[in-house]
């Protein structure tokens, strides 16, 4: 019978010939990502309390981004604890303060196809990207994983998004997801894969692709995933890893899959959603002119190479309008760097952006640069929560990185594409 | 609770669509303790949930409860306050499993959102069924799969993982 790609790693994960959606499978975990917020500080307790170490430090993956660079004593007991564990444990693969956990996964080639992977965050579905069966856990979970290195898995079904066209200029992965949300709502992808085909994902670079499955957890889905191919393991090699043959785990093509959403790319235009939820969605004129104090370029969806380039494209010969202020916080160190030297971030900083850390920061409230009460933001991450950027009653609006540079310069909610012609 | 997954007229509390996880623990106390973040539960909807709620009441909530972070203080501070359950049609995928990692009952019940606030409920988690004390309704639910059962009555999976390994 034929089988899905996420069947295939799970079948394979658990030691099964096959395995169909809705079967609840136990599976050996391939690799484990933990950051500092849902990892040490919650895990440490639990594996002491079952007497336990860590089942195989090389297949342990921490990092360090949400309380970094500690900003008071609390923090820096959590960075304590989790830099301790890291000894404590033996753990190979730790990356203290080096950006944000899902982009440093990727970028330092711990992600290959067919592999199944745990991640202590909500947006592990990120590194679905690279075509292994990735999910985000709790901390109690995770501490089951990290004392027996396996987990158990309801084997979800697929739900097809087939992305076709060309990408127009001011447009980019985050439209496609903002799009997403507002047609299938928050649950229109429950407990499911979202599997993304078509003929422009083949075109995207890994970081839009990380876009794209990033944004699965907003409409409740268990991950996303993207097939593996040439791009897959081009970004593998040159982040100085051997890549995995990816042609095994490819959904056959009579595979059964729950439902196929089609997207024509070349018909959409940049999206915002509007307070308090991603659903709440709509091309950018419906909300043309809403002031903004804050504009925020941060977090795993909105803050990679390729989103600060976006932001540099429309802040190029720019300034940020008086009275609002454009915080950007990059991803990772490694895109900093880059950044740094072709001449990017002189583009930002010259627009006047205040340059923030690479970690989670203003993004869920817990770093510099969250709301004060009533404050309008708009920002290019991933949620817009009621009270997740600061206070209860602060309006945060989502879009991409050229809608909210373009924001930052107009300071209020503009169309990014009349900064592009 | 007892070990069959039996509740008895219990207290609800109820709740629309897409209760996130924000709202069950907002971020801006992350950094604290279990009990400071539970004492914030909620108070972006309901400001009195945290005042009212008492030991074995239940939430009957919509579509999407717990959708959102995986940071499982969002059920931790439902199990603090002694919520022994919660009904939806539907939840965020990880929350669903930290609730049951901490032994709370999560019950997919499509007719959740039809129960209302102040009335009281029966539940059994095996055989997938609601009744509601005040009219007689009965509501069916999908009864929870085994292995989680299990798990939820041990008292959550740090237990259930302590008698593995004692064995």
């Amino acid at each position: 019978m034929a089988e899905t790609s996420a069947q295939k790693i799970i079948a394979h994960a658990a030691g099964l010939d096959k395995v169909v959606p809705g079967e609840i499978v136990t599976c050996s975990v391939d690799l484990a990502m933990i950051h500092d917020s849902g990892g040490p500080r919650r895990v440490r307790p639990i594996l002491e309390k079952l007497g336990v170490g860590v089942w195989d430090p090389d297949k342990v993956v921490l990092i360090s981004d949400h309380y970094v660079p500690a900003v008071d004593a609390e923090s820096a007991q959590i960075l304590d604890v989790t830099r301790k564990f890291a000894t404590e444990q033996g753990l190979p693969h730790f990356y203290d303060m080096q950006g944000i956990c899902h982009v440093v996964l990727a970028e330092r080639g711990h992600l290959k196809p067919g592999m199944f992977v745990v991640g202590g965050d909500s947006h592990s579905p990120t590194g679905g990207a690279f075509g292994c069966f990735m999910f985000g856990i709790g901390a109690t979970d995770m501490a089951g994983v990290l004392a027996t290195g396996e987990t158990w898995v309801r084997v979800p079904e697929t739900v097809r998004v087939e992305v076709t066209g060309g990408m127009p200029k001011g447009v980019s992965a985050k439209d496609v997801m903002l799009a997403l949300c507002a047609r299938l709502g928050m649950d229109g992808a429950d407990y499911q894969v979202i599997e993304y085909t078509g003929d422009t994902i083949s075109t995207l670079p890994m970081s839009e692709r990380m876009t794209l499955c990033n944004m699965a957890a907003e409409l409740g889905a268990q991950t996303g995933i993207i097939a593996g191919d040439k791009t897959t393991a081009e970004f593998i090699r040159n982040a100085g890893a051997e890549p995995s043959d990816f042609g095994r785990w490819l959904t056959d093509p009579q595979a059964l899959v729950r439902s196929t959403h089609q997207i024509d790319i070349a018909a959409l235009g940049p999206q915002v959603a509007a307070p308090h939820s991603p659903a709440n969605s709509a091309p950018v004129a419906e909300v043309e002119g809403v002031k903004i104090d804050q504009a925020y370029i941060g977090a795993c969806t909105g803050a990679k190479l390729i989103d600060l380039r976006m932001a540099a494209e429309i802040l190029e010969g720019r300034d940020v309008a008086k009275g609002a202020r454009l915080l950007i916080a990059p991803a990772s160190q490694k895109d900093t760097a880059v950044a740094a030297a072709d001449g990017t971030l002189a583009t930002l900083t010259a627009a006047g952006a205040i340059m923030m850390p690479s970690g989670c920061g203003a993004c869920a409230g817990y770093g510099a640069g969250v709301l004060a009460e009533h404050e309008v933001c708009i920002a290019s991450t991933a949620r817009n929560f009621k009270g997740r950027m600061g206070a209860t009653n602060s309006q945060v609006y989502l879009g991409n990185p050229y809608t909210v540079a373009a924001a930052a310069v107009a300071g209020e909610i503009k169309d990014p594409r009349e900064f592009l012609r | 609770m007892n070990t069959h997954g039996l509740i008895k007229g219990a207290k609800v509390w109820a709740f629309g669509d897409y209760i996130d996880t924000d709202v069950l623990a907002p971020g801006l106390y992350m950094k604290s303790s279990t009990e400071v973040i539970a004492s914030h539960c909620l108070e972006t909807v309901e400001p009195d949930f945290v005042k009212n709620v008492n030991k074995g009441d239940v939430i009957c909530a919509g579509k999407s409860f717990g959708i959102g972070s995986s940071r499982e203080q969002a059920a931790q501070s439902l199990v603090y306050h002694g919520v022994a359950a919660v009904l939806a049609p539907s939840f965020g995928g990880i929350f669903y499993r930290n609730a049951i990692n901490h032994g709370l009952m999560t019950l997919i019940c499509p007719n959740a959102k039809q129960i209302t606030a102040g009335q009281h409920i029966s539940i059994d988690a095996t055989a997938g069924s609601v009744c509601i004390q005040e009219t007689g309704v009965q509501y069916s639910c999908e009864p929870m799969p085994k292995h989680l059962l299990a798990m939820m009555v041990d008292g959550g999976l740090v237990p259930h993982l302590q008698r593995r390994f004692a064995n």
